[in-house]
């Protein structure tokens, strides 16, 4: 194509835009409404699923030694742990360390267990951090079966159930995001339709004196893009300017494990790419969707 | 020019508007398609420039077997090609000049071209101090000649015309036919479609009748032969 084809079809779906007052602001505002929709649906999605990772990441086998196992032994297990391709990490805790960290997550009531630093009633272990945190189950199923393992804990039937709820609320979010994003799709591409009826006679024109399907859709094209794209400065401005005050206002109040939120930046600039590109693609698909009708022959 | 073997049309819902046409239009002619309303003279014409496909025989247009032609290859056929219709068919928001230069930007012709070969028509048409207006600012003679002035603006070897008089006072259609003869003249092939009595039988060209989808009657220099 050449560059003063594409300069016309740059002006001319400019000025179809203004000529089309009305639809222009009606497709806009669709736009507007569901990116916003789309664009909170999904920082809330974000923010639980960094959420849910944290918790997931948490999650550790911790693999006791049988207290008869010799430093040849427990060197030789470790090896063998080391060398599970499941796994991420493995880290040695001994039995003192076990206490003091006992002692500190009891707090206050800690001190009691004390008296043990005499004659440490603990087990040294190793604690093995998996690269996928599905992957305790398995892990810690066959690890129960080496030598000089007296027992394997990663919090069985409580790290199931995490599982499941994190795999749910994420097939939720999607499955929603999805149907959002449809919603808009078919919102957009009748209200881009309702303009181009009105236009029918012009596309019947072009067609009449031997224009090529590709140049009457171009403007069209070019016209759903630039709605997707000003459908999406007002979510991206809201979206932008409330996240970064919420998260400012709430990390600070919120002190409990695990629960924080993903930092400003770069989420904020991500968010706001994707809903850009998303603005774009809807507005280009409904557009060429409602034009792909009359150009038929 | 244009040639037709054996065409038949039968519309998807059953309607059959052409049984069986053979004709044959050289370079140069000035043909009325005449007939009663219903009797298949749109899609006689339509077929011409592929708003219709035949559902069998053969339409040759301008060395263009136009069955066999290919979606994609539809645009550069119309490219030689004038349509005139009788609604006139202009973009209201458009002005004189911007309707007919339309036509030249759509086939990608230079600013100079266009420029040039705009005016070129509109003085032709005579509507070259009307260049800034709106079509709504016309009457109905004048919008008739933007469409002819876009009609012939390419160039094209055919121009095809549906009652381009229909809805104008016998005083203008005289003024339009004019320019069609003025076409003519040129050397372009004009086909038209027309009601009008007194044009066909004033302004004598090749008549062609057409009753129930069949031609009834093919006279040079023939008559209308119905009564209005």
């Amino acid at each position: 194509m050449k560059i003063r084809t594409f300069n016309r079809h740059l002006r001319e779906s400019g000025k179809n835009l203004s000529r089309n007052g009305w639809m222009t602001f009606a497709s806009v505002s669709a736009v507007t409404v569901t990116l916003l929709l789309v664009g909170v649906f999904f920082v809330i999605m974000m923010n639980l699923n960094h959420i849910a990772s944290n918790v997931e990441k948490d999650v550790e086998v911790k693999v006791y030694l049988d207290p008869a196992a010799s430093e040849d032994d427990r060197e030789l297990l470790e090896q063998q742990l080391t060398q599970l391709k499941e796994v991420e990490k493995v880290s040695y805790s001994p039995k003192e360390e076990e206490l003091t960290q006992l002692i500190k997550d009891l707090g206050d009531d800690g001190d009691a267990f004390k008296l043990f630093e005499q004659d440490n009633p603990l087990r040294n272990a190793f604690i093995l951090k998996t690269k996928v945190p599905e992957d305790v189950i398995p892990v810690a199923k066959s690890v129960k079966e080496y030598h000089y393992v007296q027992d394997v804990v990663y919090g069985e039937g409580y790290v199931e159930k995490l599982f499941n709820v994190v795999e749910t609320a994420r097939n939720i979010g999607i499955v929603l995001i999805i149907g959002l994003l449809f919603t808009a799709m078919f919102l957009i591409s009748n209200t881009i339709k309702i303009t181009i009826m009105a236009r029918k006679r012009e596309i019947e024109i072009m067609r009449l004196v031997g224009a090529t399907n590709s140049f009457i859709r171009w403007p069209f094209f070019l016209e759903g893009l630039w709605l997707g794209v000003l459908g999406s400065i007002i979510p991206i401005a809201l979206i932008a300017a409330s996240y970064s005050y919420l998260y400012n206002y709430l990390t600070p109040l919120i002190s409990i494990k695990f629960v924080d939120f993903l930092p400003v930046s770069p989420f904020v600039y991500q968010i706001s790419a994707i809903l850009i590109i998303l603005g774009g693609l809807i507005g280009v698909w409904g557009s060429l969707m409602s034009v792909r009708k009359f150009l038929k022959i | 020019m244009i040639e037709m073997i054996d065409v038949k049309k039968t519309y998807p819902n059953g309607v059959s508007a052409i049984g069986g046409i053979n004709v044959k239009i050289k370079p140069g002619e000035f043909v009325y398609v005449v007939g009663t309303s219903g009797a298949g003279k749109s899609t006689f014409i339509k077929m011409m420039y592929r708003e219709e496909r035949p559902t069998s025989g053969n339409i040759i247009v301008n060395g263009v077997s136009l069955p066999k032609l290919r979606n994609t290859k539809v645009p550069l056929f119309r490219r030689n090609i004038g349509v005139v219709f009788q609604d006139y068919k202009l973009l209201q928001t458009l002005s004189v000049y911007e309707n007919v230069a339309f036509a030249m930007e759509v086939i990608e012709s230079t600013p100079a071209q266009i420029k040039k070969r705009v005016m070129e028509v509109l003085e032709l048409v005579g509507l070259k101090h009307k260049v800034r207006m709106l079509p709504s600012e016309l009457s109905g003679g004048e919008q008739q000649r933007i469409s002819i002035a876009r009609s012939i603006v390419n160039s094209p070897k055919i121009v095809i015309a549906d009652e381009p008089t229909g809805n104008l006072d016998p005083e203008t259609s005289w003024e339009i036919m004019n320019i069609f003869e003025q076409i003519n003249k040129n050397g372009t092939t004009v086909v038209m479609a027309t009601h009008n009595r007194d044009i066909v039988n004033n302004m004598p060209h090749r008549v062609i009748a057409i009753e129930d989808g069949q031609i009834v009657r093919d006279e040079q220099r023939g008559e209308y032969g119905y009564e209005n």
